[in-house]
């Protein structure tokens, strides 16, 4: 039987706010298990970035528990890495500045041979020295995914990675994701609104609904894997992108926010 | 796999040699093609010429008297003859500024870092500060004589109080543009509240510090040269009182033109610093 790398028991979260108190997360559980690809999916302020705030030790529950292991994480965790939506490099450092500021923060010196082998394998070799407004938005989350890879976290958080990406150099963010999670087998739990590119990546589609965020259903994604870019067109990958578009539109009505693309 | 990830990769490429080109605009201003920087020194230095011999054939021609404006070529005979007798004063100038600003920079920037933490502590301090920047502080220059005396202490508590609220405000105004995905960020990879404090939020601001530094300095050494001219019997603002005093307009001119100088390098100083620390804003 697999094992659960992270387990998210009953979370829920309130967010106190001048006009008044907004419930993000409604007794939301999940386990999570160890090496799986697993993809969140829901209209936009469902939860989806507290939930996944809170298993980074970001933001604080107001009721419930989220374990990495046996341990509770209630603060930022070694094992567990964050990648963000715009990349979120630092401005003023350049690429190899930005990557090793993890090490820095520990009074590490960087594991230059590994970061080196993680800059070969993103293509990203030869730009060290570039500042993050000299690369396109593709090269920048590239650069924010070596940044977490290089300290070797065993969970890796996406909230949106490539959201504000373009449609192209989405599919090969894609197809990179999947290789490095062919490769290295880490557990990831990956936040899209796109249903497609949820199937796409993921063992597991998590569905959440809105106000206040729960989870709503679970697909397995048992498509064989390397997956083409291509297998977005098939008529059977169509179906089960509908099939989930379909489901949320029935169960709640409130799936505006999804796009299928 | 791989392959299909290397033939996009030139795309890639070539979006990152286009914006490379456009970020680097300016620079390339500066470095493609060494002769057109030549060209602009060349200009540069001509204006010069231009103005400065235009102004001494024109004052010559109307036979301008000296107490009223005196020739460059008079001012700067002034500047050599009279440097031995002036440079002391350059250095009790330089040496109030340097104090001044040091101190009222050093409170000035603690104050914003500490106080942009707390909006609460920020409203009540505010007006205060506002209230130190709209006063002139050369108008308390004879107070505080009469409390510490003719010796520099007045005057350097003045630059401090003239430069520290401008350093004050330009470096709150940075703090308070705090990115709280940055500071996720390096919370995510485990940073304490100082690194987040020197690696996010210092960072960040500097920008807005720099300009606070300059903003600063330039107003200690304006409140400097003022409070020389209020009172005290040393700096470049007291020769300043003397030389005019005596309409002796060649000397007096001169200082003007030190003055200028030191100006204009606590200019280029912070425009370096800028250039160094913080260009990835431009
Ligand atoms: N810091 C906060 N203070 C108050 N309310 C918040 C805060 N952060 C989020 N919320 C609210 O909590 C709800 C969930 O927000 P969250 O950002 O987790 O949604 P999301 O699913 O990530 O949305 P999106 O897809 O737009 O990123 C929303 O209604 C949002 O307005
Ligand atoms: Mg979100």
């Amino acid at each position: 039987m697999t094992k659960i790398k992270m387990a998210i028991d009953s979370a829920t979260k309130f967010y106190e706010t001048r006009s008044g108190s907004v419930h993000a997360l409604d007794k939301v559980s999940l386990d999570v298990r160890e090496g799986e690809f697993l993809c969140i999916l829901g209209p936009s302020g469902c939860g989806k970035s507290t939930l996944l705030w809170s298993m980074a030790g970001l933001h604080s529950l107001s009721a419930g528990e989220i374990k990495l292991g046996s341990e509770t994480i209630n603060q930022p965790h070694p094992e567990i890495a964050m990648i963000f939506q715009d990349a979120n490099l630092l401005p003023w450092r350049n690429l190899s500045k930005n990557i090793a500021l993890p090490f820095e923060l520990k009074s590490k010196q960087p594991d230059q041979s590994r970061i080196n082998s993680l800059l070969e394998r993103v293509n990203l070799k030869g730009f060290e020295n570039k500042f993050p407004r000299e690369l396109s938005g593709g090269m920048q989350q590239r650069a924010s995914i070596v940044r977490s890879l290089a300290v070797d976290p065993s969970v890796l958080l996406m909230d949106e990675p490539f959201g504000a990406l373009d449609a192209f150099t989405r599919d090969e963010m894609n197809l990179l994701i999947q290789e490095i999670w062919m490769e290295t087998r880490k557990t990831i739990v990956f936040v899209t609104h796109s249903i497609s590119e949820a199937i796409f990546l993921a063992d597991r589609v998590v569905v959440m609904s809105a106000r206040p965020g729960r989870i709503a259903s679970i697909y397995d994604i048992d498509i064989p894997r390397p997956r083409p870019v291509d297998i977005q067109t098939r008529p059977d990958f169509i179906a089960r992108v509908l099939e989930i578009k379909g489901s949320i539109d029935h169960g709640r009505g409130a799936a505006a926010g999804l796009a299928i693309t | 796999m791989d392959k299909a990830l290397g033939n996009k990769i030139p795309e890639f490429n070539k979006k990152q040699g286009e914006s490379g080109g456009s970020g680097l605009a300016g620079l390339s201003a500066f470095g493609s093609g060494d002769h057109r920087s030549k060209l602009e020194t060349i200009v540069i230095v001509l204006v010069a010429v231009v103005i400065i011999g235009g102004t001494e054939i024109l004052l010559r021609l109307f036979n301008v008297p000296q107490y009223i404006l005196p020739k460059p070529t008079q001012i700067v005979t002034a500047l050599f003859t009279e440097w031995h007798f002036l440079w002391p004063h350059v250095v009790v100038t330089l040496y109030e500024l340097l104090t001044g600003f040091f101190i009222g920079g050093s409170i000035g920037f603690i104050l914003a870092a500490v106080i942009t933490q707390f909006p609460f502590v920020e409203k009540v301090v505010t007006p205060y500060i506002l209230l130190l920047v709209t006063t002139p502080m050369l108008a308390l220059v004879p107070l505080l004589i009469l409390r510490f005396g003719f010796g520099s202490e007045p005057r350097i508590i003045a630059v401090a109080l003239a430069s520290g609220p401008m350093v004050m405000i330009n470096a709150a105004t940075g703090f308070r543009r705090v990115d709280l995905a940055k500071i996720a960020l390096a919370r995510s990879f485990g940073a304490s509240t100082l690194q987040i404090f020197t690696k996010i939020r210092i960072p960040m601001a500097m920008p807005m510090i720099i300009v606070g530094l300059m903003v600063g300095s330039i107003f200690g050494l304006l409140t400097a040269i003022g409070a020389e001219m209020v009172g005290g019997a040393e700096g470049l603002g007291n020769r300043l009182t003397y030389y005019s005093a005596l309409i002796r307009m060649p000397q007096f001119f001169a200082i003007i033109l030190m003055l200028a100088t030191i100006g204009i390098s606590i200019y280029i100083f912070f425009f370096w610093f800028g250039k160094k620390w913080a260009s990835w804003e431009a």
